[in-house]
């Protein structure tokens, strides 16, 4: 019986090798970055944004479910405890000296302390996370609508993205460790549910979701809404970040835009 | 009013009763212009876009080799139907897929596939997916891209059809539902007409996919869309949720799959060359009832 099962076994994984052979990998160069065939396909992701930017007015929510719909924690995702030397000083104390400091193209650089926050006019909402590898999570977020934040500071006339720096080091690089980094366009930033959150499920943000503040992008996918966020800044361009595409997991070939 | 066209169009001939195939058998081995240019260039096109949906999609899946229903995803309970992964038996590492809790082994296959030289823990095999390894960034692009072409392609063949005729063509009347039981007797003897018109299960079947799969498919993709949802929530309602949404994209890939299979088998069991030329040149030989 076991010689049945193992010889079935082997033809089977025979058949597979010899059929995978000639056929695997034949168009593996469309994942070459800096190839013409993927400018060309890229292009369809800007169709994608420049549509769903004509259709989204900040009037579309993105769904809130009820609180029954809330049957499991949020699955903690990418980084979950970072070990970063700031940022473990920071939580030892809980973030009571933790300061988010916005900046750039902005007509009051301003800071604030997660008290300070915490006492601001606060959205509280239940949605569904989507993450790029196909999961889906419902839960509910309290946190700072990021417009009025926006508001405090005053972006000026040329600012087009917010640009958000995260504690939490992804690798280390040729030039030091690379840390988490993403941006949004203004028309996100300003979205009625785009919020920095501070709770989560009723409860303070643990650190395996983005203590001391992780934003909330609702319209995109997970890896748009950055946790352990260590400053905000406004710029025109996200040419001086990373490898310029926007973000970290931008700088290794996911969309910037990731509303699909 | 479909029945009246139905009635009126010339080639529509093969009502197969004696006198008629006596007829029509006068065209046999008469070359028709069968396939028109908006037909043909959308059919290749789909065939391209199809081919690069279905591996970039499979390299899509296999980030998350999970199918689920409802509005998310159970980590804390459970509401998956579908689970592409490996397990331990005997100190030895086994591909499994579970389908409605009922475990399958498929080494080889699924779950644990040949890489190298070596055997990798991975949905699929690379000869599956695109590109062959695991890059769910490219496998993105490549679908989103082909998305928008099928969508294009979609548009212009439903005008096109409309305007020369394809469309009417394709919709099965109530006389044509009355002779299904005979058609699919005569297909199971593989006895095939070959008057240029189609059949009530050629009608059914590209009728099902232009019409229900197809669109389908296209609507439960954008139901996975977090903007798109944003701005038509009723999708999440008409799909009873994001990752039921998926689990029907998955399902309708299947029925793609095997519609291309029947496909390739029909037009091999037909006649590939006169096939293929009608739908490459338009022309097609026709051979009205000779068997009969």
């Amino acid at each position: 019986m076991t010689r049945l099962t193992l010889s079935r076994r082997s033809f089977l994984t025979g058949a597979a090798v010899a059929s995978t052979a000639p056929l695997a990998g034949c168009f593996d160069g469309v994942a070459s970055r800096d190839s013409t065939i993927r400018d060309v396909l890229e292009t369809a992701n800007s169709l994608t944004y420049r549509v769903q930017r004509m259709l989204l007015g900040s009037d579309d929510l993105a769904r809130e479910y009820s609180p029954s719909e809330i049957r499991q924690p949020q699955r903690p995702n990418g980084t979950t405890n970072p070990g970063d030397v700031d940022y473990r000083q920071l939580a030892a104390d809980n973030f009571a000296s933790y300061r988010l400091k916005i900046s750039g193209l902005v007509e009051k650089p301003a800071q604030f302390s997660l008290d300070e926050l915490r006492a601001m006019p606060s959205r509280t909402q239940i949605t569904r996370h989507d993450c790029v590898e196909g999961w889906s999570c419902i839960a509910k977020w309290t946190g700072v609508p990021l417009a009025a934040l926006l508001d405090e500071v005053r972006p000026t006339a040329p600012a087009r993205f917010v640009v958000f720096d995260c504690f939490d080091t992804m690798e280390n690089g040729f030039a030091g460790p690379i840390r988490y980094y993403e941006s949004i366009d203004l028309a996100d930033a300003r979205h009625p549910q785009t919020i920095l959150a501070y709770g989560l499920n009723d409860q303070a943000l643990p650190v395996s979701n983005g203590a001391p503040l992780r934003v909330r992008v609702e319209r995109q996918l997970g890896y748009k809404m950055a946790k352990y966020i260590r400053k905000i800044a406004l710029v025109d361009s996200l040419s001086a970040y990373g490898q310029g595409n926007g973000g970290y997991w931008e700088d290794r070939g996911y969309e910037w835009f990731a509303g699909i | 009013m479909a029945t009246m066209s139905d009635v009126d169009a010339p080639k529509d001939r093969g009502g197969g009763d004696e006198t008629e195939t006596e007829t029509s058998s006068r065209d046999a081995g008469r070359l028709v212009y069968r396939q028109k240019i908006a037909t043909r260039v959308t059919h290749w096109i789909w065939a391209i876009t199809l081919f690069f949906m279905l591996l970039s999609g499979l390299q899509i899946f296999m980030a998350r080799p999970d199918l689920y229903i409802g509005q998310q995803s159970g980590f804390g309970f459970d509401n998956s139907i579908l689970s592409i992964g490996t397990v331990q038996v005997g100190g030895e590492l086994q591909g499994v897929t579970t389908i409605f809790g009922h475990q399958f082994e498929t080494t080889g296959w699924l779950g644990l596939v040949p890489q190298g030289d070596g055997m990798a823990r991975k949905s699929f095999p690379g000869w599956l997916t695109i590109p062959g390894y695991r890059d769910l960034a490219t496998g993105r692009v490549v679908h989103f891209f082909f998305a928008w072409v099928l969508v294009a392609t979609l548009l212009v063949w439903l005008i096109a059809s409309i305007a020369n005729g394809h469309l009417r063509e394709l919709v099965p009347t109530w006389r044509d539902l009355k002779r299904l039981p005979r058609d699919v007797a005569d297909h199971l003897r593989l006895r095939f007409r070959h008057d240029g018109a189609y059949n009530v299960l050629q009608k059914l079947s590209y009728a099902g996919i232009l019409f229900v799969v197809l669109p389908l498919i296209v609507l439960t993709g954008l139901t996975m869309s977090p903007g798109v949802v944003a701005k038509f929530p009723v999708l999440l309602d008409l799909f009873a949720g994001r990752q039921t949404a998926r689990t029907i994209h998955f399902a309708l890939m299947l029925c793609l799959v095997a519609f291309f299979l029947v496909h390739i088998l029909m037009v091999v069991l037909a006649g590939p060359i006169n096939e293929l030329r009608s739908i490459i040149t338009g022309w097609y030989r026709t051979a009205p009832e000779k068997r009969r």
